[in-house]
């Protein structure tokens, strides 16, 4: 018996239907290890988390223990954080600066470089046993993007670049809040479990559809501060224009006409008065540099962008990156930064750092009605078997622009899915 | 007159406590003072400035009242239908006199729906106004991070 198909596309029919078994299966999750996140660019970290020699932040990417660290010459590197001897993470901190690294098992010894540089009693060993052989091992391919660090476990992947394709041109639109290009990861990590799908939370990152249900104590609270929030035009549910867009390769974004706070650089009276020049400062300098129409880009619309398969960049309240490891069908784990300019005044960081809290993470205004929503989602589909499929086809039949409440940026990505999953 | 103690400092937690876990969250907030603040830190910063750090919850009086505004609201879906929730209250000292500071733990448990019970284990520190108001108040989670806590949707 064949495999059912997970993703029902007929364009011509105006038909796009998802089997809800992809969220559910588990043999769908396992098969999806193998097609989607051991072929894919994953992200790591970002280079501003490591500053030093010697500084190191340990995570879990796809279920490998995994050591992002600067070496004894400062360069940026990625080791799987398993002692070759017999598996023990050599690196038991989240983070930390460290001279070596010592598995406290046998006590054999890595140098920042990752060399094994002791092995107590190494006399023991036959004279074949060759420890620059021994060293931490790096995962098969390893790259960054103006700071962003991936990594790949297929030696055969495409480049970084490529493979990130027009997703780039929205990773440039929030570095250029910075005026040097270099953003970096503020500190304070928000990391939760969502009892759900990954899957759940790459459609509800970019989802616009949902916010006015879903978010309207949000809303109820940008109101009652002071914030203008426009009447939707006819046929519209959003208070201003905004667009889905397919950007290939799975990748795909939201482009939206902002009406909430922007820390770059839309003033909301939560910002308090007191940061109302900075603001301004702020925008002068972005239209300064990048000239006025990109600047109204980079200052007036809000982006969420979905870097296939489990990255995302949210640039509205605030920036935030965001990526999702999936635990179990029904299990994830979410990490989720704030990211900011390098040069910021403390100002700018704070209204920054409040403004993020308005909407986002565990304890924001929104987040946590999202994953009660995904939650929610993943409880009915335990009907997977009787009620079968979810259709996603908002603006199928519509020619032109795909608004970002349409599902194109959402089929975008479960075409490449199902498409890395039935090769 | 004589100097606040330990046990009036109890007692003011225990209704605080009381209060909360009841949902009454109108009259908690009378015990607020005018310019009071509510904290919870990132598990991996617990002792750091929400200026300059990224934290879970860092409101002033303004959005402690938009946060109770919502919470009311049956669209704070993640709080609809409400957690229920009992909190543990101890080893309550006061740290400083001027201003009134105090440490306590505590543990949180909260239901919710069939989901398991959750256990929020920390600590609070407060700044109290001679008059008894909170002026500061901060929930110092000791998990290492939130993972199976998920969310921070009701007040700690």
């Amino acid at each position: 018996m064949s495999a059912p198909k997970l993703v029902l596309s007929d364009p011509k029919a105006h038909r796009f239907e998802v089997n809800r078994a992809a969220l559910v299966d588990p043999e769908v999750f396992r098969r999806e290890q193998e097609r989607v996140f051991e072929r894919c660019w994953l992200y790591v970290g970002h280079e501003s988390e490591v500053r030093k020699p010697g500084d190191f932040r340990t995570r879990t990417v796809c279920g490998r223990p995994i050591l992002l660290c600067r070496d004894a010459s400062n360069a940026l590197r990625v080791f799987l954080n398993t002692c070759r001897h017999r598996g023990t993470v050599v690196c038991r901190e989240a983070e930390g600066n460290a001279e070596r690294y010592t598995c406290f098992y046998h006590g054999w010894t890595y140098d920042r470089d990752g060399k094994l540089y002791a092995v107590p009693g190494q006399s023991a060993y036959p004279p074949s046993f060759d420890r620059a052989q021994l060293g931490l091992k790096e995962p098969p391919r390893v790259d960054s993007y103006r700071g962003f660090v991936f990594l790949n476990f297929d030696p055969d992947a495409a480049e970084l670049k490529s493979y990130l394709g027009k997703a780039v041109e929205y990773i440039d639109l929030i570095l250029d809040q910075s005026p040097s290009g270099r953003m970096e990861v503020i500190h304070g990590t928000q990391e939760y479990d969502i009892k759900a799908n990954w899957k759940l939370l790459v459609e509800n990152s970019y989802d616009d559809y949902h916010l006015l249900t879903t978010h309207s104590t949000w809303l109820d609270y940008l109101k009652s501060s002071g914030v203008e929030i426009a009447r939707p035009e006819k046929g519209h549910v959003l208070p201003s224009h905004g667009l889905g867009k397919d950007l290939g390769d799975g990748h795909g974004t939201t482009d939206n006409i902002n009406f909430r706070g922007r820390p770059v650089a839309k003033w909301i009276p939560i910002y308090g008065e007191a940061a109302k020049p900075e603001l301004e400062r702020i925008r002068s300098e972005v239209t300064a540099r990048l000239g006025a129409e990109r600047a109204q880009r980079v200052c007036d619309t809000n982006r969420n962008l979905l870097v296939f398969p489990n990255l995302v960049l949210l640039d509205g309240s605030s920036v935030s990156v965001r990526s999702f490891q999936p635990l179990a069908p029904d299990r994830m784990r979410v990490r989720a930064w704030a990211l900011g300019p390098a040069e910021e005044t403390p100002l700018a960081r704070q209204v920054r750092l409040d403004s993020f809290l308005t909407f986002y993470g565990p304890g924001g205004f929104a987040t946590p009605d999202d994953i009660e929503a995904l939650e929610s989602v993943q409880q009915g589909l335990g009907a997977y078997k009787e009620v079968q499929w979810s259709p996603l086809t908002r603006g199928m039949a519509k020619e032109g622009e795909q608004l970002n409440t349409d599902e194109a940026h959402l089929r975008a990505f479960w075409t490449q899915w199902a498409k890395l999953m039935a090769s | 007159m004589k100097p606040i103690g330990r046990e009036a400092v109890e007692d003011f937690l225990y209704r605080e406590a009381a209060l909360l876990d009841a949902w009454k969250l109108d009259e908690w907030l009378e015990l607020l003072a005018e310019d009071a603040t509510y904290r919870v830190p990132s598990n991996d910063r617990p002792d750091s400035d929400p200026r300059s750090a990224l934290f879970t919850i860092a409101d002033d009086i303004r959005r402690i009242r938009a946060r109770v505004a919502r919470l009311k609201d049956p669209h704070a879906h993640a709080e609809s239908p409400r957690s229920r929730t009992r909190r543990m209250i101890s080893n309550v000292r006061i740290t400083g006199r001027d201003p009134l500071t105090v440490e306590a733990n505590f543990v949180i448990h909260r239901f919710r729906g069939n989901d398991d019970v959750r256990q929020y284990v920390g600590r609070y520190r407060y700044v109290l106004t001679p008059e008894m108001r909170i002026r500061s108040r901060e929930a110092i989670l000791e998990s290492m991070e939130l993972g199976a806590l998920g969310t921070v949707s009701f007040i700690l």
